[in-house]
């Protein structure tokens, strides 16, 4: 069980790397790699965990309280709402391929010059 | 390099990768059996020095607030960046969105789905705003409460209104609201430098209560800034994104 | 395991109950990551993203984090999904 959580993440990293290399639709790419960014959150959160311990929010507990470690949450949630504007920004992108190209598919795109 | 070679090659390459990853993962203290310093100091002395009791939030914007501009001005020119690449180029002719709705073959929204629309849009519009107010107190924060808040301008456009979606969130004011949040958040940081002190520290007083809404110094002010930049932001990408979906005709470019 | 518990308050689950949901959820997770992978079609994909966010939020929940499951929620259920869907229904319009 201790190990599970960095397994996870190695699998989920390598399926979507893996969704990212056999694509043939530019969104289904950009949502594999949403997939991908995923597992770094689920990463960090397994890092600051400890065991029996509550969350980091001393509004009804004690301040004493064993609790988790707040500064990778923290990071995890800029990370959370960042990442989906930077994917908006990817998915400008697409938009203006296909207005140029008219194709969404890499393999494709790839050889088309100009 | 046909499809089967790639194929092969990745996951020979994805099998190393993986390999080396769980390696170093392996190094690392273990699940559940937290060990460094900086967590349990933070939770320590947290509610003492900010009058905050959510630390995660205080952490966010107070103790590692440069970490959180620089990731608001991310979304800030992520957003602008969705509004340059899908600007109108020459060549495309932009029906009104008005002319374009009537022409609409979509089929209208059915009775359910403006129902619950309707239903939710305050209730969502208001959750967002309690979150993004009360990151000090509870889990809650302006990064959720602002994508929240946009979330209640979204469902007027899921009822079917696309009209009245335009006409609530123009793209004038979702710019203006996301340059005051940016704006606000570092005017705050930098007056706090005009009052002698490092930039971005808590210069406001903190209360007496710890938790209370006004108690935490900058941390809420932030916090509602970052609401109201985060909300705007997304709008503004939804905004470009449903006008794009709204384009017909394409001239000769 | 249940000596480890920092506090006990009315809603307190023990720790070997937390683990275990801890277990199923992380499995859960990444069974949705490879459907969500393996789903050809952008326009299904999209649902079964927003059901991974829908996992993933629960899995921060029980990771103790509360505030990053409540900006997974609302960004990879709501935002995400509507930010793909307006791409692909540009992008199929242009098609016809």
């Amino acid at each position: 069980m201790s190990f599970l959580p960095f397994v996870v993440v190695a699998w989920v990293l390598v399926a979507g790397l893996y969704g990212i290399v056999t694509s043939r639709h530019l969104v289904h790419q950009i949502i594999c790699l949403i997939v991908v960014q995923s597992s770094t959150y689920v990463l960090l959160l397994a890092v600051g965990y400890r065991t029996g311990a509550v969350a980091p929010y001393f509004y009804d507990v004690p301040v004493h309280t064993p609790a988790v470690d707040p500064v990778v949450q923290a990071l995890a949630l800029t990370d959370v709402v960042v990442e989906a504007a930077v994917t908006a920004l990817l998915l400008a992108f697409a938009v203006q391929a296909h207005k140029r190209f008219g194709t969404l598919d890499p393999h494709e795109l790839v050889q088309i010059k100009g | 390099m046909t499809e089967r070679w790639r194929r092969g090659v990745f996951l020979a390459g994805a099998a190393v990768l993986a390999a080396f990853l769980l390696w170093g993962l392996a190094g690392l203290p273990g699940f559940g059996r937290y060990p460094g310093p900086y967590g349990d100091i933070i939770n320590r002395v947290a509610v003492a020095q900010t009058n905050a009791t959510g630390v995660v939030s205080a952490v966010n914007f107070s103790y590692r607030g440069f970490d959180t501009v620089g990731e608001e001005f991310i979304l800030f020119t992520a957003a602008a960046g969705v509004a340059t690449v899908l600007r109108h180029l020459r060549g495309e002719d932009k029906i009104s969105t008005r002319q374009e709705a009537l022409d609409r073959v979509a089929p209208p929204a059915s009775d359910a789905l403006r129902a619950a629309a309707l239903a939710f849009t305050g209730p969502a519009i208001l959750l967002g705003w309690f979150l993004a107010t009360h990151a000090q107190t509870s889990p809650s924060g302006g990064f959720q409460g602002g994508v929240l808040l946009t979330t209640g301008f979204v469902l007027v456009y899921l009822a079917g209104q696309v009209l009245l979606f335009r006409r609530v969130s123009p793209e004038d004011l979702a710019d203006i609201a996301g340059a005051v949040g940016a704006g606000g958040f570092a005017a705050v940081g930098v007056t706090a430098l005009f009052l002698g002190q490092p930039l971005l520290s808590n210069f406001l007083p903190l209360g007496s209560t710890p938790g209370a809404v006004s108690s935490s110094g900058t941390i809420a002010l932030i916090s509602f800034l970052v609401g109201i930049e985060v909300g705007a932001a997304f709008l503004l990408i939804i905004g470009e994104l449903v006008d794009q979906a709204l384009l017909l005709r394409e001239g000769r470019a | 395991m249940t000596g480890l518990l920092a506090v006990t308050t009315p809603w307190t689950v023990p720790a070997g109950v937390m683990g275990v949901l801890q277990a199923v959820l992380l499995v859960l997770a990444a069974a949705g990551a490879t459907a969500v992978v393996l789903t050809r079609s952008p326009v299904r994909q999209v649902l079964v993203l927003s059901a991974y966010g829908l996992l993933l939020a629960l899995l921060f929940l029980v990771f103790q984090a509360p505030d990053v499951s409540l900006s997974e929620l609302a960004v990879g259920t709501v935002a995400l999904p509507a930010l793909l869907l307006l791409t692909l229904a540009r992008v199929r319009r242009r098609e016809k």
